[in-house]
């Protein structure tokens, strides 16, 4: 099916960025370089993925080309969560293993179970999505461990000064900070339906798929996006952990997060 | 007499600076050692090596003739108790806070330690910011002494509570001497160093300047220094 937006209509779209930056100059936000800036990589990034996404969809191509694009996503991600905080000690590693068990357990459901075909027109938006909506996830669970055990020091030393074990002393604040990166997708998948459409199923829609049908889809990948989201945040919470202490139970000098 | 402690060209730096320079002291077995010096001097990371909360960058520690780095940290920390500075209370009540430490306590070693420490037992039910400076710290006793430890360490417990509660905590600590209990007690206080100490050890910008009897001849020209400085 073809779009409904035309290349003169996505120009014309361009006007609510042009009230975006409007906006910012009027209130002296001085954010209109990073407005346009956002804008342009978008839409490259965008073409670029349509152009990928076309070639990846010819029939004749194998499916093995969309997982390994699947592969590179996770890995470009687990560098961006590097990049954004990068006060978190071996946070590559730990972001990379977190997003490599989130998607291949909830990746391995949606196609292992047939939820989903097993073809790159599913595959590859998929797991961009699951991988989008867990980045965030992980970049606020590292940075939520690294605040709570600085802040705690104090707190935590009495405890390993009782004789716990780093783990044990850590607990009640590593849940602390699960808790704070879960709440954010637990509330949106809470008020989906009543306070916003999401985008697949606002795109489905767009596109002409039944509504009915069209809710279907989206409420399989809220609860992908859910799952993964919950996996990668405990994943990254307790590798970060892991990294805070030393081996003999003594918690690392610690700086807290910029941001 | 197997010394308590015993550090042996103990040096260690953080984030670039030194905090202790080649330090070798002996702590006695018994009764109350007071490690003095002004701010800075490397007193409370002299005391946080002896239940590796620190470790040195160089030379040995020993507790009763065994290099603490070859003892299981958690065992050691149980053995070795240590009340801090800052009262760090858990969130929830007393008790809460005792059972983390000894979750298996049963009632009456709850209410018995805080006895104890001279709180009254109805506090167990009380939440923990609810305390006065004083009474907090106390419970912080309470919940390091509910493990049972051999030996105790002090760093500066009385910096955050006013004059009386200060007094009840050293009468306090005196009495858990006597009971057999040898502790360190880390203070920049001349005047609460002179009440409490069997033994001395003063600390100058991470050296080791005096150790031995407190009213030793030549503990008076460093403990001068100290007070000077805490004017």
């Amino acid at each position: 099916m073809k779009g409904d937006v035309s290349p003169l209509g996505l120009a014309t779209s361009l006007l609510l960025v042009a009230i975006a930056v409007i906006v910012s100059l009027g209130q002296q936000l001085r954010l209109e370089k990073r407005l346009v800036w956002a804008t342009v990589r978008a839409f490259v990034q965008l073409i670029v993925m349509g152009f990928v996404l076309a070639w990846l969809l010819e029939p004749s191509r194998s499916l093995a080309y969309s997982w390994l694009w699947v592969a590179g996503m996770v890995v470009f991600a687990a560098w961006t969560v590097r990049l954004r905080a990068p006060e978190v000690p071996g946070l590559f590693s730990i972001a990379l293993t977190a997003l490599l068990i989130a998607a291949g357990a909830t990746l391995g459901t949606i196609f292992g179970l047939g939820i989903f075909p097993n073809e790159a027109r599913a595959i590859v938006p998929l797991a961009g999505m699951m991988i989008g909506n867990s980045l965030s996830a992980t970049v606020l669970a590292a940075r939520r461990v690294t605040d709570e055990l600085a802040d705690k020091r104090h707190e935590i030393e009495a405890r390993l000064a009782l004789g716990q074990s780093s783990k044990q002393a850590a607990r009640p604040y590593i849940r602390a900070a699960i808790r704070t990166a879960l709440t954010p997708q637990i509330e949106s998948t809470k008020a989906v339906g009543l306070v916003f459409l999401p985008g697949a199923m606002t795109g489905l829609i767009l596109g002409g798929v039944d509504p009915l049908d069209a809710v279907l889809v989206q409420a399989a990948i809220m609860y992908l996006i859910l799952g993964a989201v919950a996996i990668t945040a405990i994943v990254v919470a307790l590798g970060v952990m892991r990294n805070l202490f030393t081996p003999d139970h003594r918690l690392r000098p610690l700086t807290r997060t910029v941001g | 007499m197997t010394a308590l402690f015993d550090f042996h060209g103990v040096r260690l730096s953080k984030q670039g600076t030194t905090i202790l320079r080649d330090v070798t002291a002996t702590v006695p077995d018994d009764g109350l050692t007071v490690i003095a010096g002004a701010s800075g001097a490397g007193k409370s990371t002299l005391l946080r090596l002896c239940n590796r909360l620190d470790v040195p960058d160089r030379g040995v520690v020993r507790f009763r003739g065994a290099d603490v780095a070859g003892i299981d940290p958690m065992e050691l920390r149980r053995n070795v108790g240590m009340v801090f500075q800052r009262p760090a209370l858990f969130a929830g009540t007393v008790r809460d806070n005792l059972l983390v430490a000894d979750p298996a306590a049963a009632e009456t070693a709850l209410e018995g330690v805080v006895e104890r420490v001279e709180l009254r037992v109805e506090l167990l039910d009380r939440i923990g910011d609810d305390l006065s400076g004083g009474e907090a710290q106390r419970v912080c006793l309470a919940r390091t002494l509910i493990t049972d430890p051999g030996v105790l360490l002090m760093d500066e417990p009385t910096s955050s509570v006013d004059p009386a509660a200060q007094r009840r905590l050293e009468d306090l600590a005196r009495r858990l001497c006597l009971d057999g209990v040898p502790m360190l007690w880390v203070t920049h206080d001349v005047a609460q160093m002179r009440r409490l100490a069997d033994h001395l050890l003063v600390l100058e910008a991470g050296r080791l300047v005096f150790s031995g009897q407190p009213d030793d001849r030549d503990a008076a020209g460093a403990l001068a220094r100290i007070g000077a400085e805490a004017q």
